[in-house]
């Protein structure tokens, strides 16, 4: 446990001044901070819209969602996998960490934890700040109703599904990220991946589970608010989030193989 | 086994069909500082990571400190530091972040960044990022990452690589004080013997991946013969001469005889025995060859 927590801490220490790092903070600051500055610009349109509280910050969450859900998410998983893993190989310090008294299983799942836990940032941030622009608007905009529903649930549940239905993507990538040095292959691989995974989900196809990439937008696809229905009453652990997560153990667990058999020339 | 900080016992190594390593029983004693010698490509590197566990070895066939390699891995690291080809060092990261990154995974005070700075002469660049370093600074940052722990054992895979005459010098005399002062154990690769030739307490000869020679850098002095060189004029009479009377002439150039060097009473009867046939001898003395052209001997011979 004591060399897991190190290995832990050298990764962050490691990573601090890295962009992958600051991507986790900077992606949600910026995308929250752009849809709060179209809500405000543009508040007399959506007022005139006259939705209801509940569904105005349907659609103001769903902004951010959407757009991370679709698109940014899978790419922001590849791009975190990859630099967990491309710090050691751009550097070329696999064989200083592997000298270490450490033992293998630590330096390995410190690199996966740590990824885990830069998306787990980067999602905290969007629920948290598009709870807190969501009020800010209201002070800005008093004529806005965010201030007569709490939205914490929706977004609670909503970026947890998100969350959870990553970590099957990370943990491919990781991989990936894991065995080949350079950027194209983990990210072509990834880029194929994502496309086919929004199209499968899109058509609907029946096996469209089955494919890591496209489990972040099935997951999403449900959290979608129908007017007048209870957008609470969507359970988090789906058929996608177990897929997600038996995906995500399954490769962890292989990953963790193929570092003890690698040979670190 | 006992002596021996690094053992090896009839060790192989192949990478795909390809044999790196053949039959290698390295002896490295406690407290020596063991010069690994061998040209280019003759397997220096992938010993030295066999004997990090960077390479999974044969089960039984490395021993450090007495103990099989693959079974007791982390406690073995814990008394190794090393450097591997090129300093692994983050570019990103100033030159004390780096160490104190290696204080965070080995679990040893942040302060002992600073005292190893101060070591290596980085104290003045310790907060510019390592990727602005030049190559003779990283390698002492690559030096200071391998001392950091206070290692018994030390493996320096060609710490001098870029290093001007007087980091070399530096580097030479850090070794020196190291094996001497604080009992440690060095291995140090190298392709240049006249480098080892003056550190090393002990020496091993490898060439395509088999050791040629191991034993005290006085073993192999030893092995270098003694040669007589005699300038005299009228080179092809004089060696014709010498011929005939059963000396056995190793080389000739148009103003040297090379001969096998026996006794200094030898030398006078040789000298005598031109004089008196009327050759003007200019000078008469013995040469032992250097042990770079004995190195080369014995990495040519394979």
């Amino acid at each position: 446990m004591r060399t897991l927590y190190i290995s832990l801490i050298s990764e962050f220490y490691k990573s601090r001044k890295t962009l992958a790092f600051w991507a986790a903070i900077l992606l949600p600051v910026i995308i929250c901070g752009l849809i709060t500055f179209g809500f405000y610009s543009g508040s007399e349109k959506i007022l005139g819209f006259h939705y209801p509280p509940m569904v105005l910050w349907a659609q103001y969450s769903g902004a951010a969602l959407g757009v991370m859900g679709l698109l940014i998410m899978p790419f922001y998983v590849i791009f975190m996998a990859f630099s967990v893993n491309n710090i050691e190989h751009k550097n070329d310090t696999w064989k200083m960490l592997f000298a270490q008294p450490l033992n293998k299983f630590s330096i390995y799942a410190a690199k996966y934890i740590y990824a885990v836990f830069l998306i787990f940032t980067c999602l905290f941030l969007f629920a948290s700040l598009t709870f807190a622009f969501g009020h800010l608007l209201q002070v800005l905009v008093p004529k806005y109703n965010f201030g007569q529903y709490n939205p914490s649930n929706l977004l609670i549940n909503a970026y947890a599904k998100l969350f959870l239905s990553s970590l099957g993507i990370l943990s491919l990538q990781f991989i990936l990220s894991l065995l080949w040095s350079d950027f194209l292959k983990p990210m072509g691989i990834g880029f194929v991946g994502t496309i086919m995974g929004i199209i499968t989900a899109n058509v609907g196809w029946k096996y469209a589970y089955l494919i890591p990439y496209s489990l972040p937008t099935l997951a999403l696809r449900i959290t979608k608010v129908k007017k007048g229905t209870d957008p609470l009453a969507f359970p988090v652990f789906t058929q996608e989030i177990w897929t997600s997560l038996i995906y995500a153990s399954a490769l962890f667990i292989i990953g963790y193989f193929i570092i003890t058999k690698k040979s670190i020339k | 086994m006992g002596n021996y900080a690094i053992e090896t016992v009839g060790l192989n190594f192949n990478f795909g069909n390809q044999a790196i390593v053949k039959d290698l029983s390295l002896q490295v004693p406690k407290g020596s500082i063991y010069g690994f010698l061998g040209p280019n490509g003759a397997g220096k590197t992938t010993t030295i990571k066999i004997l990090l566990n960077l390479l999974k070895s044969p089960s039984d066939q490395v021993f450090i400190f007495g103990k099989e390699i693959n079974s007791n891995r982390i406690a073995i690291l814990k008394r190794i530091g090393a450097l591997v080809e090129q300093p692994a060092i983050y570019g990103h990261l100033t030159g004390k972040e780096n160490l104190i990154n290696r204080c965070i995974l080995l679990g040893i005070k942040k302060a002992k960044a600073d005292e190893m700075l101060s070591l290596v002469g980085l104290v003045e660049a310790a907060n510019k990022k390592a990727n602005k370093y030049s190559l003779g600074m990283k390698q002492r940052l690559g030096i200071a990452q391998a001392l950091i722990s206070d290692p018994e054992l030390l493996l320096l895979d060609e710490p001098t690589n870029g290093l001007d005459p007087n980091g070399i010098i530096e580097v030479r005399n850090l070794m020196i004080d190291l094996a001497t002062k604080h009992q440690k154990t060095i291995l140090v690769s190298s392709h240049l013997l006249a480098e080892i030739e003056r550190t090393a307490t002990h020496v091993g000869i490898i060439n395509k991946g088999q050791l040629l020679f191991q034993g005290t850098i006085r073993e192999l002095h030893l092995l270098s013969k003694p040669m007589l060189e005699i300038e005299v004029d009228n080179i092809e009479n004089a060696s014709a001469l010498l011929t005939k009377q059963e000396y056995e002439i190793v080389a000739k150039t148009d103003k040297v005889i090379t001969v096998p060097f026996t006794s200094a009473q030898k030398s006078g009867e040789l000298n005598t025995l031109l004089v008196q046939n009327g050759f003007t001898v200019s000078s008469l003395y013995q040469q032992k060859k250097d042990l770079e052209n004995l190195f080369l001997d014995i990495t040519k011979a394979n």
